[in-house]
């Protein structure tokens, strides 16, 4: 009685492998991709290493200054330097981005395990509610939980998380089921394992390897997600650093000074980006491995 | 005479890579069949679809000659290909349910030969397709024609596809592998099709790895190896009096009734005297004492399928099968034999009936009472690689089977899976490969050392060679044979091929539609089958057999 | 297509429905603030406690949850979504009049990305390696871009540099295109991805072989057959996709200043308007399994085992 909506949730959530024709081309996009991740986690984890001083540094006098060897970025209305803002809004897009990945991983893996393992009543019971969830899409989920909590850092996370959980969990569940049902696991129940040995030793390794790909792609659509929730006003509250929330703080503004949209959102862009990029190379890596 | 295709010297290879074909000739006549027999990578695909201008991206293919009908094609463009695929020459795959466009109507793809070729009008055309489903024996034809392939039974579908390839009525006929998905008494509806095609004066090639196939079709024949014919000649001259080695070798590889007892393959594989199994105290005293290790009685089991009605897939099934003995199950397609199968291994629960593992009950029990008797039988599949974790290694693989208590530290592990390889034929160095990297008949052995790592004293194998070049399967049936002979096993042999049935089995049972039509001793069986679902299937099997050859080596 | 197939879908789309209605008015039963005194006119302001009962008497506040409940579901049956305790319109009215506008902007980026990716597909498809690999750099560069960060970008590039397009539409084709290509590329990036991934896969398949043997072109073989396969996955995402847009065009509204269901909706979340969040949520939900309905109607007899997308 499903209504197809998986196959539109795994196609989202795990876009096909490029064809290894263009294996060549991709290799230095990976290396970059990797580099610009790490620059970023460090941006996040020691921000000080790569600014002086802090986002919250007004100047006035030098407000909506193009970018100069003062500024590297320039600066925003307020005077502040908006390379130092972009340095210091890592932390919370990373933040958001990894924390609402992996809670929506954990709990798709909770719930998926249980549809997939369980019997037939708990399947039933759990894929309806699935399929319920996957209904409501992402976007629109994550709002109406922030409706209902208001606005802030942990609602953020939260909402984001719940918006992906669904299809997360539906694909856990998927991969589950393919390994349960596989002639491996039949054989090794035939040698006369036990079911716990079976799901220790085969079914978990098995069902979480293609997890490890749509995690790192995850990350990238949740600080999209996160920094469109701050754009909409509805996320970190300012003055705090925050991409999203400075890509809507600089939009009256951006017919005359296009730098305070463009550095934050290359930022995450570069993010998203390099995310899908490394996401592919493991997806062609771990299948190259089966296949 | 005037030769319909004509074929000097042809050799196609790709890239700088070693040519695929090498310097093949022959020629085919009206109303012939010539039949290119090989294993796979032989380079007989590729050599048919040359003949058609499609030996592939970057191909480089030279001849001293290449004729059709007196028209050289060695040189042809694009558009003169064209001209003559479809008119001239038409082209029959394998498996017609990806052969033809499951997105198209059956009538569609056939009426397209026509289309492309400008034949007539809409209503012309219309009126040719249905006049070709019902040449090609495609009952209620109007209504097929507007069904798409998978709506079809596989039968059906392959018909359609000979049907578009025959539309325009060429002359030439290439066919590679025409029936390989299908059952055996549905292959030979097709193979009486095309012989009533090469009666009315079509020239056929046939291109194919089945003996049996061959045989009913083929005025002559090459045998193809590593890119040429290492033989040519009428199919009774090479059948009867071989002149290759490797001709032998194919021939021989061919399991049969007077085969029985006889090796298949060369004296290669022996497997060493002096490495013994330790049969462990204890274990061997299980054994029941009226000599019947697997019994089931009245054995039902239904199944839902996607759409919610039941099909009983299995019906009334009863068997017995003693220490040291064979017993075979043959049957097509949905006739139950793999969830007998699965039955017999408790790995599934029948509706009704029982199974019991020597002189205990089996199919009643619990999973976890069950579990610590499971070392009694053991199983090997038509797939080994689906059959095998991804991610593990050989010696893992092996190592997982091997029964705890007997080998309870590293070491010991260790010494065992490397005697258990080398008793199947495989060397230590391919225990920390992954089965990926092996060929098919590698990976069977290794499913068989997994098999034999608890010491069982029944082996379930479920279609074990099906998918093996010929000469493989027969050195893997001579593998099992061998250990038969040593440990006393028994083995449920399940198959669709009754010439391996015939080959391996003591007892045979045959099975149509979740029933036993058929039992008794195999000689009874293939010497005077009584039903006529069994007289049908044995008509499919090879129809002249070479006399009996000397058994090679020991 | 069997009547029996067909009744349950039918049973299978108010299921779902039924639980997303049942869900939602889970979620606003957990309002942890007072939707009387949102309806009072917010944080700001300070009613009084008779207000704050005769509020809750006339919106059935005080009855118990169950009672709530049937009710709710009793006026969605009727098509009433409730009653925004801001604007004190009924929320179908509000729906109704900004979904024109929305709509509009979402079938038409629908339709966009699909032609974009099919274009896409058939001239950098399965051919030379190079362009293969351009084209599907760009699907992944394309898919990557978060729609916000594209849409201030083309703003800045063809409305503020180049003035080719209004900045604000004023409601003439010339103001969707921007919106209409904001949300359309990275959709068409992703599609794109699918639809060249099953355009090679077709194009290497037995039945092209067969194709060409009747003497086809490879152009030919293109046309009649791999695009078929092709467009496939894009037409049975279509519900997705819908789902997909429609949620993004809460983002592209606002970039833009467009009109619609985005900005009612944004504007609900900030102020805790419920029932506008959870009316406009329950209606693109039904949009998103009406779609998917149709889609598996409408494709039905293909064989099912073409239709997954899953690799």
């Amino acid at each position: 009685m499903t209504i197809n909506v998986a196959d539109g949730l795994t196609a989202a959530a795990a876009p096909p492998v490029v064809r290894s024709r263009s294996g060549r081309a991709v290799r230095p996009a990976v290396w970059l991709s990797g580099l610009f991740l790490l620059l970023v986690l460090a941006w996040a984890v020691i921000p000080t290493t790569f600014t002086s001083g802090t986002p919250f540094d007004t100047d006035i006098d030098a407000a909506v200054h193009a970018p100069s060897l003062q500024h590297w970025f320039g600066t925003d209305a307020s005077g502040r330097d908006i390379y130092t803002r972009v340095v210091f809004g890592a932390r919370s897009s990373l933040l958001i981005g990894v924390g609402a990945t992996a809670l929506a991983l954990v709990t798709a893996i909770v719930f998926g395990f249980a549809a997939g393992l369980g019997g037939r009543f708990t399947d039933g019971l759990i894929s309806r509610f699935l399929e319920v969830l996957l209904a409501l899409p992402g976007l629109l989920l994550a709002l109406v939980f922030i409706a209902v909590l208001g606005p802030g850092v942990s609602t953020d996370i939260v909402a984001v998380a719940l918006g992906s959980a669904a299809g997360y969990a539906w694909m856990v569940r998927g991969q589950v089921i393919a390994v349960k049902d596989s002639g491996y696991v039949s054989a090794a129940t035939a040698l006369g394992h036990k079911r716990s040995r079976i799901i220790v030793r085969h079914v978990f390794p098995n069902a979480m390897r293609p997890l490890v790909v749509l995690a790192t792609m995850g990350v990238g659509q949740s600080i999209v997600w996160s920094s469109s929730l701050s754009f909409l006003g509805l996320g970190v509250a300012p003055p705090a650093p925050e991409w999203g929330a400075m890509l809507d703080a600089g939009r009256d503004f951006v017919s005359t000074a296009w730098w305070l949209e463009l550095f934050p959102g290359l930022a995450i862009v570069g993010c998203t980006l390099s995310v899908t990029v490394l996401g592919r190379h493991l997806q062609r890596r771990l299948e190259g491995r089966l296949t | 005479m005037t030769s319909l295709l004509h074929v000097e010297d042809l050799t196609v290879a790709f890239g700088d890579r070693d040519p695929v074909v090498r310097g093949v000739s022959f020629e085919v006549a009206p109303g012939e069949c010539l039949a290119i027999v090989g294993e796979s990578g032989s380079g007989k695909s590729v050599t048919a679809r040359t003949l058609l201008g499609l030996a592939g991206a970057g191909s480089r293919v030279d001849a001293t000659s290449l004729e059709l009908q007196g028209t050289p094609l060695l040189h042809n463009g694009d558009r003169d290909w064209r001209r003559i695929r479809g008119r001239q020459v038409g082209f029959v795959l394998q498996d017609a349910l990806v052969s033809l466009d499951p997105l198209r109507t059956v009538g569609h793809e056939i009426g397209e030969t026509l289309r492309l070729h400008r034949y007539g009008s809409r209503k012309l055309r219309r009126a040719r397709v249905l006049e070709l489903l019902t040449a090609v024996g495609v009952p209620e034809p109007e209504l097929r024609a507007r069904q798409l392939p998978h709506e079809l039974s596989g039968g059906q579908r392959q018909r359609a596809l000979i049907a578009s390839a025959i539309a325009l009525d060429p002359p030439l006929l290439i066919a590679d592998e025409p029936t390989t998905a299908l059952d055996v008494t549905i292959q030979a509806q097709i193979l009486d099709l095309l012989r009533a095609m090469k009666d009315r004066g079509t020239g056929l090639v046939l291109i194919s790895h089945d003996l049996s196939v061959v045989s009913r079709l083929a005025d002559r024949v090459a045998v193809m190896r590593d890119g040429s014919f290492v033989e040519q000649g009428t199919f009774a001259d090479v059948l009867t009096s071989p002149g290759h080695p490797y001709t032998q070798t194919l021939l021989d590889a061919v399991p049969a009734a007077h085969r029985k007892g006889t090796r298949l393959s060369g004296t290669t594989l022996r497997i060493p005297e002096e490495l013994d199994v330790p049969v462990a105290d204890g274990r061997r005293a299980d054994l029941p004492p009226d000599g019947v290790l697997l019994s089931a009685d009245g054995l039902v089991k239904r199944f839902r399928g996607p759409d919610g009605v039941e099909r009983t897939a299995v019906a009334d099934v009863s068997l017995r099968i003693g220490v040291g003995e064979t017993l075979g199950i043959v049957g097509e397609s949905g006739s139950g034999k793999t969830t007998t199968a699965r039955l017999a291994l408790a790995l599934l629960t029948p509706d009704e009936g029982t199974v019991t593992l020597a002189g205990e009950p089996w199919s009643q029990l619990t999973e976890a009472k069950r579990r610590a008797r499971r070392w009694q039988i053991s199983a090997i599949y038509q797939d080994p690689l689906s059959s095998f974790d991804p991610r593990w290694t050989v010696r893992r693989i092996v190592e997982d089977a091997l029964p705890g208590l007997l080998y309870p530290d590293g070491a010991a592990r260790r010494r065992r899976t490397a005697e258990l390889l080398a008793d199947v034929g495989l060397a230590e160095e391919h225990a920390d490969r992954r089965p990926l990297l092996l060929s098919g008949g590698q990976r069977q052995r290794v499913a068989i050392a997994r098999a034999l790592a608890p010491e069982p004293a029944l082996i379930v194998c479920d279609e074990p060679v099906s998918a093996l070049d010929v000469t493989i399967q027969a050195q893997v049936l001579d593998l099992l044979a061998d250990l038969q002979q040593r440990l006393g096993l028994s083995y449920l042999f399940i198959s669709h091929d009754l010439g391996v049935i015939q080959h391996v089995a003591d007892r045979v049972l045959v099975m149509r539609d979740g029933r036993i039509v058929e039992s008794g001793t195999a000689a009874a069986i293939f010497s005077s089958p009584q039903d006529p679902y069994t007289r049908q299937l044995l008509a499919s099997l090879p129809a002249a057999q070479a006399t009996p050859q000397p058994i090679l080596g020991g | 297509m069997t009547a029996r197939r067909v009744v349950s879908r039918l049973a299978g789309v108010v299921g779902v429905l039924w639980g997303a209605a049942t869900l939602t008015f889970a979620v606003e039963q957990l309002m942890p603030t007072d939707p009387a005194q949102t309806i009072l006119g917010g944080a700001g302001a300070k009613p009084t406690p008779e207000q704050l009962v005769a509020v809750r008497a006339q919106y059935g506040f005080d009855k118990p949850v169950i009672v709530q409940y049937f009710d709710y579901l009793g006026g969605l049956l009727r098509g009433d979504l409730g009653t925004s305790y801001v604007r004190k319109q009924p929320v179908s009215d509000i729906i109704g009049q900004q979904l024109g506008s929305t709509l509009t902007l979402t079938i038409v980026a629908l339709i966009a990305s699909w032609l974009i990716a099919v274009a896409v597909t058939l001239l950098t498809a399965h051919r030379s390696r190079g362009l293969a690999a351009l084209g599907s750099g760009l699907e992944t560069l394309l898919a990557a871009l978060p729609q916000y960060w594209l849409g201030i970008v083309l703003l800045v590039v063809f409305a503020f540099t180049l003035h080719w397009l209004p900045v604000v539409g004023d409601g003439g084709p010339e103001g969707l295109v921007l919106p209409t290509l904001t949300l359309a590329l990275p959709l068409a990036g992703f599609l794109g991805q699918v639809t060249r991934d099953e355009f090679s896969s077709a194009m290497e398949q037995p039945f092209a072989v067969s194709a060409r043997a009747r003497g086809m072109s490879d152009l030919g073989v293109r046309w009649r057959h791999a695009l078929r396969h092709a467009v496939l996955p894009g037409l049975t995402l279509s519900g997705w996709a819908l789902g997909s847009l429609f949620s993004t065009a809460v983002i592209v509204e606002a970039v833009f200043v467009r009109p619609g269901l985005g900005r009612v909706l944004v504007d609900a979340v900030k102020s805790q308007d419920m029932p506008v969040v959870v009316g406009v949520t329950l209606f693109v939900a039904a949009v998103y399994v009406l779609a998917n309905l149709l889609v598996n109607l409408a494709f039905g007899r293909i064989d099912p085992r073409l239709r997954s997308t899953t690799r």
